[in-house]
């Protein structure tokens, strides 16, 4: 038999799966009595067979009223035995399925208090599969691994132990025929290895082809690739046809060989157990049995075989979920945090040093004083660390050393929900859900009216393109916005934040893709309702920033330059010649 | 073939019953050693036999599955790639890809499993009941009875459970789609203190899920235990009217043993059968998913029409303007569009366009601006009115022919994991190195080669996810441009470049004025300022055609675009100049 090899730190995960089956002991001790029960009557089917037929010698020689009694004994076993396996079936679906949606469900939770530095730096695929296909293999896989397992095990010892009590000598001949079959599997399941991995290699270089394609499908045919492509595809899809077939050929022999051997024991059987039966040494009906157990001998073995795979990759399955969720997540609130009430928005930065990766500083002893109801617009080239000033301003991230206050308080000593209540962020890169378009707008609080919602729509000057559209508010918009534009898009995150608006503002280069009169429009929106109110604004375009009270311009980490629109202008400096370029023609 | 030989495979596995009887009936009564020993040996050759005509089916099995498997998968994709725009908005991309991907895999599982061993068990079943006729017709008829419930519950269950199966798949996509959109969505959702109302949706979900796959699971549950109890109350009814016709002398022992036999084979194919029916089902749904795509045809007719099989004789027969000087370039004659809603995004739109024109297009978000461009090189077909190229109905040309003119600079620059090179020639297989080289330099991006390792052999990831927002916008300008198109159309191509970039861009795209007509659709008036021709539209219509200087004047729109982007007196300025 192929022994267990598994993977090393398994035994901690088995361990941790272990304590995770706890939560449903009873339900497995449960199955495992079905099982127990359902295999054990099952077994002794073909001994109540054999001695009926045992019962049945020849003409006028048929003894009706044992006959009947032993038919009656067989029914109710088969029935006793059926209404075990369906229960058993139906505990084991549930505990499946149970355990796999709470995986997924806590794996889910843990994903939402994850920080930014374990999320920003993994595919998102990545995570996602975890979540998804992992947790249903695991699930499928544990239980498969347990149920086939224990079954599997009574069977083998069942009906050695029944084989024994008929005929020694026969039931010895199929003791040692049968480890031939294993041996066939092994063989040919080591021929067949390569040429899977070599399938689902092709396989995964297949389906990278198509996302690609057919993800920027739209291009593809603007530049009349498609001839390429569909070439491309075929060709790899054939190498594809060659391995598929090698492969599932080479595992396929796999059964008929087994029932090869199989049919090898039964001939065995029969042949010896005719000559003992002949001899006397046993009955026809025990031969009639022991043939009927000796077909269904080797059927365990092979499921055994397949089980140890299972639970492989059940194993590691379970470890990348696991590493999820028993990620480190510190806890954003320290003790003794509060609540904000009544913000008056003032916020310092006082000597912050930042970085993403450890050696590598982004931003180094920031300082800023920002007054309540200013407005900060913050410019300069790409990596001068616009955006990373919003992740620490919202928490996203912490900063190295250093601190940031809000309204003189330690942003750190601020219950988290309470300080992002504080802000109102729309960000360049839209995110919209799956939902209707009003479900978007109330996103901040679904108890909205429709009246406030519209209103948001209008100030946000979204509901022009809204009313256009073929269902209006109730417009269903797919998965990151659909056939928005992105423009489109923007408007409606900026809608969001209008239902509610919060006593801060950071407008990521919120406007980027709209129109500049329809920004311009917004902006006044913004400018009317941000009376009093602390915003941020990170822009490209500077006539978005021209009328802010502060310009931050950044560069490398640091802030090179600050003021307004008009003194930074008569500096001649980097903002001079960022503005002026604007204004070049060609 | 590989049913053919599953047959034979399955015949010779119905003849060891036989032997066994045989044996018991005339050797163990006769004492005959030698005799049970030579069908000892009958049931060896069988095995041979057996084994030999069941790899040979595996093989024609898995050859026929990898064959269908590749020609679903090549056949879908190539259905793929001739949708067009408005039905890959219907469809959706992730649609599209778990159909090409998941779906396709199951189908081909379902195929191999379908001849492997779908095609064995009725074999046996019929098989065996026939076989109990020669044996006994009268207890045949039991078997009979059986394999008429038998196949009732298997086909029940099957039937009953596909609707479920359905919905459980449309639930595990919800959560899957809820996984994903959570992850994107993660600084949205906690800036909004959302993470527990979406994890509360997101458990709702996982339960809907969990009661879905709890009813279909009870239901498939029932197989094996029904189709166990059901062969075994068959097996009681045997060898009770067995009995009595052994009582009566007409038949034996060993008959009654065969007849039990044929009754397991029975339930261990039908066991193999159970577990295969969820296999079988899932392939079905997701055939019929893929059949859905394959039903979505190209709702453009991309056929040429009969006039451009008369392409030689142009001149003199159809179009007696094509080729008069006077006839525009480009031509849009009061066109309307709408993408299927109730209003129109596009009205009343009519314009002429040179050879060597520049045209820019502004305008407000949802303006109509991009769907404009789209219509050029129809990634969509109008709704009212026509467009004309060299005078002629864009519908009426062959429409590769009119997409290899054009080139194409979309708003989000999309390139491929291949090779920098490869990425530029795109559109132009043909293209030499040193022409790509001029298409990068014309774009700004010469530094771009000059910075990556391996130069034009740089390795793009991606999505060109190893580029820079800007390098990414103008590796695609220098695509484009590497088709040396005659029409090439910048759909707010320079939105991540910087000033300086953008104007020199603009500079460089000048020279290639004589024989390349540019359309610049963009939000900045300094973008276009310098067009031959700007059109300014607004709600889906034409607000203005004309020059800066003439649209400052008199186009109200566009004075008002300018004053936000401009000072007072630059605005001033430009009116006098």
């Amino acid at each position: 038999m192929r022994s267990l090899k598994l993977a090393p730190g398994s035994g901690k995960v088995i361990r941790r799966i272990l304590s995770h089956i706890k939560k449903y002991r009873s339900l497995v001790i449960l199955s495992f009595a079905l099982a127990l029960v359902s295999v054990t009557l099952t077994l002794f089917i073909p001994v109540l067979i054999g001695q009926a037929v045992d019962e049945i010698v020849g003409a006028g020689n048929v003894d009706f009223t044992a006959l009947r009694e032993k038919l009656l004994l067989l029914a109710g076993c088969a029935v006793i035995a059926g209404c075990a396996q369906w229960l058993m079936n139906h505990i084991n679906n549930k505990l499946t399925y149970h355990m796999a949606e709470d995986l997924r469900v806590q794996a889910f939770n843990k994903m939402e208090v994850l920080p930014f530095s374990y999320l920003d730096v993994r595919p998102q695929g990545d995570i996602v599969n975890r979540i998804i296909s992992d947790t249903d293999q695991f699930a499928d896989g544990i239980l498969m691994g347990f149920t086939q397992f224990f079954s599997g095990v009574i069977t083998i010892i069942g009906t050695l132990l029944i084989m024994l009590s008929i005929d020694p000598l026969i039931s010895l001949a199929v003791v040692v025929l049968t480890p031939l079959s294993f041996f066939v599997a092994g063989f040919v399941s080591k021929r067949s290895y390569s040429m899977f991995y070599k399938r689902s290699e092709t396989a995964g270089r297949l389906s990278a082809l198509s996302n690609e394609m057919i993800d920027k499908l739209k291009l593809v045919q603007a530049f009349g690739y498609e001839d390429t492509a569909r070439e491309r595809f075929f060709e790899i899809n054939s190498e594809l046809e060659r391995y598929y077939r090698t492969a599932t050929f080479y595992s396929s022999i796999t059964n008929p060989s087994t029932r090869f051997i199989n049919a090898l024991v039964y001939a065995v059987v029969g042949v010896f157990g005719a000559i003992s039966a002949m001899n006397g040494m046993m009955t026809v009906g025990s031969l009639t049995s022991f043939l009927s157990y000796a077909s269904q001998y080797t059927k365990p073995f092979n499921e055994i075989s397949g089980v140890v795979t299972e639970l492989q990759n059940a194993l590691a399955s379970a470890g990348r979920i696991f590493e999820i969720i028993d990620a480190d997540a510190p806890a954003y609130d320290r003790e003794g945090a509060t609540a904000m009430e009544d913000v008056r928005g003032e916020v310092s930065f006082k000597d912050v040093s930042f970085s993403y990766t450890r050696g590598t500083s982004l931003i180094e002893d920031l300082n800023l004083d920002v007054r309540p109801g200013q407005r900060v617009a913050i410019v300069g080239p790409t990596g001068a660390g616009k955006s990373t000033l919003i992740n620490l301003l919202m928490r996203f991230y912490d900063p190295v050393s250093g601190h940031i206050s809000l309204d003189g308080r330690d942003s750190r000593d601020i219950l988290i929900h309470s300080l992002r209540e504080g802000f109102g962020m729309v960000l360049q890169e839209t995110w919209l859900k799956s939902g209707t378009i009003r479900d978007n707008i109330a996103y901040a609080d679904p108890e909205a009216s429709d009246e406030e919602v519209r209103r948001a729509a209008h100030e946000a000057y979204a509901d022009i393109f809204i009313e256009r559209m073929k269902d209006g508010y109730d417009t269903v918009i797919s998965e990151d916005g659909g056939s928005l534009s992105q423009g489109q898009k923007q408007l409606l995150c900026i809608a969001r934040i209008m239902l509610r608006l919060p006593p801060m503002l950071i407008l990521d280069e919120a406007t980027s893709s709209i129109d500049t009169m329809t920004e311009q429009r917004v902006q006044k929106a913004f400018a009317k309702m941000m009376e009093g109110r602390t915003s941020f604004i990170v822009a490209h375009r500077l006539s978005t920033i021209r009328e802010a009270d502060v310009i931050l311009v950044m560069k490398d980490g640091h802030i090179i330059e600050q003021g307004s629109h008009d003194e930074l202008m008569s500096k001649q400096g980097f903002y001079h010649e960022l503005y002026m370029s604007q204004f070049e023609t060609a | 073939m590989a049913p053919l030989f599953k047959c034979l495979e399955a015949c010779f596995e119905l003849f060891v019953p036989l032997v066994v009887a045989d044996m018991i009936d005339t050797g163990i009564p006769a004492h005959d050693a030698g005799y049970i020993l030579t069908r000892g040996a009958l049931l060896l050759l069988l095995a041979v036999i057996g084994l030999i005509c069941s790899v040979t089916a595996q093989y024609f099995a898995a050859t026929a599955a990898a064959g269908m498997g590749r020609s679903i998968s090549n056949d879908l994709f190539s259905h793929i790639l001739d949708l067009g725009y408005k039905e890959i908005d219907q469809i959706g991309t992730s649609k599209l890809l778990t159909r090409i991907s998941s779906d396709v895999t199951r189908v081909q599982t379902g195929i191999n499993m379908f001849l492997r061993l779908f095609m064995r068990s009725p074999f046996i079943v019929f098989g065996a009941v026939i076989m109990a006729f020669t044996v006994d017709p009268r207890s045949a008829v039991i078997f009979v009875v059986l394999v008429i419930i038998l196949s009732l519950i298997v086909f029940g269950i099957l039937i009953g459970t596909m609707p479920y199966y359905n919905k459980v798949q449309q639930s595990m996509d919800r959560v899957t789609l809820l996984t994903r959109e959570a992850l994107s969505g993660q600084r949205v959702i906690r800036a909004f203190n959302r993470e527990e109302r979406e994890q509360a949706e997101f458990l709702e979900e996982n339960s809907r899920l969990l009661s879905f796959q709890l009813f279909a699971g009870k239901i498939s549950a029932l197989m094996n235990p029904l189709t166990m109890v059901a062969v075994n109350f068959g097996i009681v009814c045997l060898l009770y009217t067995g009995a009595i016709q052994v009582n009566m002398g007409s038949l034996s022992q060993g008959q009654t043993i065969a007849l039990v036999n044929y009754m397991n084979q029975i339930l261990i194919e039908l066991v193999k059968l159970a577990n295969l029916i969820i296999l079988i089902s899932r392939a079905l749904t997701s055939m019929k998913r893929i059949n859905e795509i394959m039903e979505i045809k190209n709702s453009m007719d991309t056929v040429a029409a009969p006039a451009d099989m008369a392409l030689p004789a142009d001149k003199e027969t159809c179009e007696p303007c094509a080729a008069s000087p006077q006839t525009p370039f480009i031509s849009f004659r009061d066109v309307a569009f709408s993408y299927g809603g109730h209003k129109n995004v596009l009205e009343h739109i009519s314009f002429d366009a040179s050879k060597g024109d520049s045209i820019g297009i502004i305008g407000g978000t949802g303006a109509g601006k991009s769907t404009l461009i789209n219509l050029i090189p129809r990634f969509y077909d109008v709704s009212e009115g026509s467009i004309y190229i060299d005078g002629r109905d864009i519908r009426e040309q062959d429409i590769h022919k009119l997409r290899a003119r054009i080139g194409v600079v979309p708003q989000k620059a999309g390139l491929f994991a291949m090779s920098l090179r490869d990425n530029l020639k795109l559109g132009a297989p043909d293209a030499s190195d040193e022409a790509l080289l001029r298409a990068m330099e014309d774009a700004q991006g010469s530094e771009i080669i000059a910075l990556k390792e391996g130069g034009l052999d740089h390795l793009i990831e991606q999505d060109g996810r190893n580029l820079s927002g800007g390098q990414r916008q103008r590796v695609t300008i220098a695509r484009a441009l590497s088709r040396d198109p005659e029409i090439l159309i910048l759909d707010d191509a320079a939105s991540a470049l910087d000033f300086a970039t953008d104007a020199r861009l603009r500079k460089s795209l000048k020279k290639y004025s004589g024989h390349m007509t540019v359309f610049i659709v963009s939000q900045r008036v300094s973008a276009v300022r310098d067009c031959d021709s700007i059109i300014v539209l607004s709600g889906g219509h034409i607000a203005g055609i004309g020059r800066h200087r003439e649209l400052l004047l008199g186009c109200p729109t566009y004075r008002e675009i300018c004053e936000t982007q401009m000072t007072r007196e630059e605005v001033e300025r430009d009116e006098i100049a």
